[in-house]
């Protein structure tokens, strides 16, 4: 089943597809463009990776220390950066670099302690798509990567859709890839997680109590570039969902 | 199973479970790092305050337990006066920004010791019931001179000044609501002081600061925590 959480004539309404676009509860078809889309389910804690491609620590290596040997590289986000579908992410005027990231994101659907990897797939509740934003002329060395870079607002984009975990029979055979204005920018497989999903929620609940809700954004390939003022960036995964946001400006911000 | 269970709902307010902590706010921690901070893997001083999230089952009340994992010898204290949002923050002048406040209170941060401040683990701030909020959010005149006493088994182990810190609580409050808001409920701490002491199983700590009373936590080793 896929469910979306959208708002619609002054209220909060869980919606299902529809042919016509989507369908809320209450019975009301409406077109994808009639709703306001948010994050398709109430985020708990939210866990991201960093380089957890092979491809993406190859392009970023020149500005590494680390190897795909150490353990995983996790970072985690508050609340407020998380936007849904067809939202809009501000791009400061003063910086050079902003980039997306296209990630398969992974719910959890149960409290998971200490699990091992042959039983840590049984608490995913199921995926969604994830685009998360950084602005790199803002990096520094401390508490890598800073909160200035990855945890602005607006600068997490999840959706369009909550795919439940027994809708996607293989989530580590999962193409996704990231349009600019329609351009392919970015490709890649969810073959190639260095630490795959099972490996991930063995690691974490290993040192943190992890809940229903709690999400890992698990990382992106390589192919990332310089987003603008104005573009479209589509981040899509093949049978997650299609996911939208378009970059806007200070002005549209009053700054 | 652990289950924290902060009292979000004592009143007057309403605790959102967001927390983010601040590191190396306090100058004394800058200067201990002394040249290291221009050289790698820093390269240079940070420019923007240095933020970190504490997630959910991280939280933990005053009077609570935390278990020492089974890998950890001890565990360092950090000390920290916790900014709590009354009102929807986002990009705050720093005149206005206390206003923004409904109240101050204390923050016990139990981390994993560690040397590197480049991209540390997260497993050294995310364990279970590692940060302590309490014991209540109260209204403070001047968050900015408070001192923050803090004990280990009942003796005094450090004096923990809030007016020192390279970035007062409303210059801290105009930084990070410069490109994150902050909504009623959640916390920011000021910044942990430097000379955290440490703690190993068995001991208890407590943090006091004059009209926001008394949080105390006691840390136990992990066999006795699962038998209990």
């Amino acid at each position: 089943m896929r469910t979306a959480r959208v708002a619609y004539g002054g209220a909060i309404h869980t919606a299902r597809p529809h042919e016509r676009g989507l369908r809320l509860a209450d019975g009301r078809v409406l077109a994808e463009t009639e709703v306001v889309w948010l994050p398709p389910f109430e985020a708990g804690t939210i866990i991201a990776l960093g380089l957890n491609y092979a491809d993406h620590v190859k392009e970023l290596s020149r500005e590494l220390t680390v190897t795909t040997q150490d353990e995983p590289l996790v970072f985690l986000k508050g609340p407020g950066s998380l936007i849904g579908h067809r939202g809009q992410t501000r791009r400061p005027r003063d910086v050079k670099f902003m980039h997306y990231e296209c990630e398969l994101a992974v719910v959890m659907g149960a409290t998971a302690r200490a699990v091992k990897r042959a039983d840590a797939m049984k608490h995913v509740a199921g995926y969604t798509v994830c685009n998360d934003y950084a602005i790199r002329d803002y990096l520094e060395n401390w508490y890598r990567p800073n909160l200035r870079v990855k945890n602005r607002d607006g600068g997490t984009v999840l959706g369009p859709w909550f795919v439940d975990a027994a809708d996607v029979p293989d989530p580590h055979a999962l193409q996704l890839r990231t349009l600019v204005n329609g351009v392919v920018t970015q490709q890649g497989c969810t073959a190639d997680l260095i630490n795959d999903i099972a490996a991930l929620i063995e690691y974490l609940s290993g040192f943190m109590t992890l809940r229903a809700g709690d999400v890992i954004l698990t990382g992106t390939p390589d192919g990332v570039v310089n987003v603008n003022v104005g573009d479209e960036v589509v981040t899509e995964i093949d049978g997650i969902g299609r996911l939208v946001n378009t970059v806007v400006g200070d002005d549209v911000f009053g700054r | 199973m652990f289950e924290p269970h902060v009292p979000f709902d004592a009143a007057p307010w309403r605790l959102s479970g967001v927390v983010y902590g601040t590191l190396l706010n306090d100058p004394a921690a800058m200067t201990a790092l002394g040249a290291a901070a221009h050289q790698p893997p820093y390269k240079a001083p940070p420019s923007a305050p240095v933020l970190y999230v504490k997630p959910r089952n991280t939280l933990a009340a005053s009077g609570d337990v935390v278990v020492l994992p089974a890998d950890v010898a001890e565990f360092e204290l950090g000390a920290a006066l916790g900014l709590v949002l009354g009102r929807t923050a986002c990009r705050l002048r720093a005149d206005e920004a206390l206003a923004h406040l409904a109240g101050c209170t204390l923050v016990a941060d139990l981390s994993v010791p560690h040397d590197s401040f480049y991209r540390p683990s997260v497993r050294f701030k995310a364990r279970d019931g590692s940060c302590l909020i309490g014991p209540a959010v109260l209204r403070v005149a001047a968050p900015d001179a408070l001192t923050l006493q803090v004990k280990v088994d009942g003796k005094l182990v450090q004096q923990a000044c809030c007016a020192g810190m390279a970035r007062s609580a409303a210059r801290l409050l105009a930084d990070v609501t410069e490109f994150m808001t902050l909504q009623p409920g959640d916390v920011l701490m000021l910044g942990v002081c430097a000379g955290a002491p440490r703690l190993r199983a068995g001991q208890a700590f407590a943090i006091e600061a004059d009209g926001l009373g008394c949080l105390q936590g006691r840390v136990a080793a992990a066999e006795r925590a699962a038998r209990s």
